[in-house]
């Protein structure tokens, strides 16, 4: 999402954020204010009681130090890696670093995008200088308030493992120290470490959050009960059978008097049964009949839609980017392909959930959110009260990759409309049904590219159109982000091809379905990676060219990324002899700041695709936490392979006919293969980890399927 | 009336008795430890044990469990192989968002109960029914294999084998 939120960095003056907050308990707290650029987090809302203080970091008096992380933790690690951050600038004991979750506050916007959010593998990139200058402003005044007690120049002053050491050996821990320093003013100037002197960023560290998810403790959206929001309802809402129907009228009679049954209430988008338990709820909407209006609904059918893309496909659309295509005429060889990625959902193990409480003059929401910011605004237009009057608790979430960064915030305005008109605490649960079937997919494309190389096997013109529903179009994020009726999230991966291509022009139609679709771990990368890294080992074949050379002679003005992919094929063995019936295909690709190059080994056992290996190497700038990047690119890599081998959902007149997981396969253990990752050693600034594993898989793969048979596969999901 | 044990505590109930444990134990006993993902037993987070045996509490009713001995993710650390299994995936780092990692230590568990030192088919056909969309499973495996060897973690450094995978 790095290249679609093109908004002003917002610049950090510490002098203008940092702040010593009271602290209720005591300790040393350190808080933020707004920074001055930051218009559209102040728009949205003013800062909130001080009642929790909206602290980054809280130095308790027993020493213990907790880091509050204004991103969402929903797998990839930033529990783990924003605290590092702190504890490399504050030189504390890391074993008692303690991390907790922000609210929605506007302290926590993201320093690029202006709002709290996670998205865009941008969490460390966004967080690398603001939480090294919180952890060293605290340790500059846990060393003042040491060297004021002491009577010695502070400069005379050093610092280890949550200790200040004072010149003549005088040695006192932080936290009887951080009452004192929380009394100092923040201070104006702050050095930050050189690289050099790191030494718990770089660390392959475990996760902080690991011992609560390991027994049952952890707390997700979906685990508030009534011990944290007293007399908690469930609703299961039943959503139209088609998307943009309407309910016309319900019957609840069969409903209405079930054990533990409380109310039967429409909603905007269906109808919600609540109730005092989960199964209570839903055995309540199978019994609920609806007679909807189906008039204003989509009645898109995924044949007619392949049918029309593809024809669509043959002429340009609107020029994205322009080109002299006439230039192919000249070409010693061609390569012409149409490329076909269905709707996806994202289908995160968590099912969506929102719990709310409203009263007259608050609303409190407790939502594994990844747009805080945006959930909070559209609760607070439902229920008519100001942002900073709903109180927004960001729990940990069981997976989202994507689904739970909605700018209609769809599912948590449900569940505000629901608690409100219940008037008691609700918690909305939707079933893995619900979730497979309610849309927000990452959209249908097809592709179709005219390529060609001259007779030295160098690309003389790439003329490319794209045919596909925009993300942006239709929201809040549009006047920013759709610019010319281009869509960025359509053509990434494509306009900004770093191949030395002359000649190139890319043009895209933007198509309308009425079904909903959003981003998805990598958002427009999902599938232009796959149709250029497809067409490149195509090229490298009609240019006679191995296809790792191939890519890097056209790779000249981008020397990291053909180092990347280097480093993937040296390590792989690439050349090396395999094993009959196993081949190699190759892919590499730079989304959201980061370079990933992979090769799978692939082989077909019973008629059926296995990767067996993939070799992957990743160039993300400096390496936070080693051990997360291997599990980020692993994980990615899964989430590639799920939809390479067996993601689709599909519809027909309209009803989505994919509903759980036997009809929506994902990846399982046996279908994983061994992964190697390669961290490329860099200074550079951390770019993301949490996507850019996700692009190259599909294109590997299918490179790699090409090389063992001979067959060239452009659809996803494969059918070999 | 329906009796069983959770985790060793006798209970008795007159909840509705085609209601599925899972959600016995997560409204009604609030122990939220055994997670909701699919409800037709097709994804392993509600994987618990009952008389020793891994079940998915999502598609098995109260009814089903009448005398019997139900075991969940709260209490597994409390086994000798529960607490290695533990100890493994610390070690291994195996989670990620952890939703679907209670199932998954539940049926590793269940797994190093009967067999001592699975093979990589066997961990496969064990795993088979636990979903992990974050993609742990390599780390599932060591983890599991780690277990197995008794080689108990040291919570202080990263295993070879994730640090030399690390390794810039």
């Amino acid at each position: 999402m790095k290249q679609l939120f093109q908004t002003t960095p917002v610049p950090m003056k510490r002098r203008q954020f940092l702040k010593a907050t009271a602290a209720a308990t005591g300790g040393l707290v350190i808080g933020f204010t707004l920074p001055g650029g930051n218009k559209m987090a102040a728009a949205q809302a003013a800062p909130a009681p001080n009642t929790t203080p909206n602290a980054f970091l809280r130095i308790a008096r027993d020493g213990s130090v907790t880091v509050q992380v204004k991103h969402l933790e929903f797998g990839q690690g930033v529990m783990t890696s924003l605290p590092m951050l702190v504890a490399e600038e504050l030189d504390c004991d890391w074993s008692k670093v303690r991390a907790e979750l922000a609210p929605a506050a506007p302290q926590f916007a993201h320093t690029m995008f202006g709002m709290q959010m996670t998205g865009g593998s941008s969490s460390v990139a966004n967080s690398w200088t603001q939480m090294r200058t919180v952890g060293a402003a605290a340790r500059t005044m846990l060393v003042s308030a040491a060297a004021s007690k002491w009577k010695v120049d502070a400069a005379r002053c050093r610092t280890e493992n949550g200790v200040v050491i004072g010149p003549t050996g005088q040695k006192e821990g932080y936290g009887t120290l951080a009452d004192a320093a929380n009394a100092l003013p923040v201070p104006t100037s702050i050095k930050l470490k050189d690289a050099k002197d790191f030494k718990i960023i770089g660390k392959p560290t475990r996760r902080i959050d690991a011992p609560a998810k390991i027994d049952g403790s952890a707390k997700f959206g979906l685990d508030v009960t009534d011990k944290l929001v007293p007399n908690l309802h469930t609703a299961v809402v039943l959503h139209p059978p088609i998307f943009g129907a309407r309910v016309k009228r319900f019957d609840a009679s069969k409903v209405n008097g079930l054990p533990g049954v409380t109310h039967v209430i429409q909603t905007a988008n269906g109808v919600a049964v609540v109730a005092k338990s989960f199964w209570a709820a839903k055995t309540g909407r199978d019994l609920l009949v609806v007679e909807w209006d189906l008039e204003p609904g989509s009645k898109a059918n995924t044949a007619d839609l392949k049918k029309s893309y593809r024809e669509l496909a043959q002429k340009p659309g609107v020029v994205a980017k322009p080109g002299n295509v006439d230039a192919l005429k000249a070409a010693a060889k061609t390569v012409t392909a149409e490329f076909e990625v269905p709707f996806l959902a994202h289908a995160p193990m968590e099912p969506l959930n929102c719990t709310v409480s409203v009263k007259p003059d608050s609303c409190e929401i407790w939502v594994g959110s990844q747009f805080q910011t945006v959930d909070q605004g559209a609760a607070a237009k439902i229920v008519g009260l100001k942002p900073e009057q709903v109180k927004l608790n960001t729990m940990i979430a069981g997976g989202g990759f994507g689904r739970r960064a909605n700018p209609t915030s769809d599912y948590v305005i449900e569940a505000v409309e629901i608690a409100k008109a219940a008037k008691v605490p609700v918690k909305t649960v939707w079933t893995r049904e619900d979730d497979i079937k309610g849309g927000y997919y990452r959209p249908m494309y097809v592709h179709r590219v005219n390529a060609g190389v001259d007779g030295a096997g160098k690309i003389v013109g790439w003329d490319h159109t794209i045919v596909g529903q925009s993300i942006i179009s239709g929201t809040a994020f549009e006047p920013m982000m759709v610019k010319g009726g281009i869509d960025a999230t359509s053509v990434e991966g494509v306009t900004d091809t770093p191949y030395d291509i002359p000649n190139m022009q890319t043009s895209l139609h933007t198509t309308q379905t009425g079904v909903p679709v959003l981003w998805w771990r990598s958002v427009g990368h999902t599938h232009t990676a796959f149709v250029m890294e497809t067409m490149m080992d195509d090229l490298a074949k009609a240019a006679g060219k191995d296809p790792v050379a191939f890519r890097r002679d056209h790779l000249g003005k981008h020397p990291r990324i053909a180092n990347v992919l280097t480093m993937a094929a040296e390590k792989s063995g690439w050349g090396s002899a395999l094993p009959l019936g196993v081949a190699r295909g190759v892919a590499v690709h730079e989304s959201f700041g980061t370079i990933c190059a992979q090769v799978a080994e692939v082989s077909l056992e019973n008629g059926k695709i296995k990767v067996r290996r993939v070799v992957a190497a990743i160039d993300c700038g400096l390496a936070v936490n080693p051990l997360t990047i291997s599990a980020q690119v692993e994980s990615a890599i899964a989430f590639g392979l799920s939809a390479a081998l067996y993601g689709q959902v599909t519809l027909k007149d309209g009803v989505v006919e994919q509903s759980n997981f036997h009809d929506y396969p994902v990846l399982r253990i046996a279908d994983m293969p061994k992964i190697e990752v390669h961290i490329v050693a860099s200074g550079a600034p951390p770019s993301g980890v949490g996507e850019p594993g996700t692009p190259p898989i599909a294109p590997a793969v299918s490179n790699a399927l090409f090389a063992l048979t001979g067959k060239r596969l452009r659809e996803l999901p494969f059918k070999v | 009336m329906i009796r069983f044990t959770v985790n060793g505590e006798r209970l008795e109930t007159d909840v509705a008795a085609d209601t599925p444990l899972l959600w016995f134990l997560r409204d009604n006993l609030q122990m939220t430890g055994t997670k909701y993902g699919c409800g037709m037993a097709l994804c392993g987070a509600c994987t618990v044990h009952i008389n020793g045996e891994p079940a998915r509490a999502c598609s098995t009713p109260l009814s089903a469990i009448a005398g019997k001995r139900v075991t969940t993710i709260e209490s597994i650390g409390s086994t000798p192989i529960g607490k290695q299994v533990q100890a493994a995936w610390l070690s291994e780092d195996v989670v990620q968002c952890g939703y679907c990692q209670s199932g998954q230590i539940m049926s590793a568990t269940a797994l190093l109960a009967k067999i001592k030192n699975p093979t990589d088919t066997q961990i496969d056909d064990a795993m088979a029914g636990n979903i992990c969309r974050c993609g742990t499973y390599n780390r599932v495996r060591s983890a599991i294999k780690v277990a197995a060897s008794g080689a108990t973690a040291k919570p202080a450094a990263p295993s070879k084998s994730s640090a030399a995978k690390a390794k810039a």
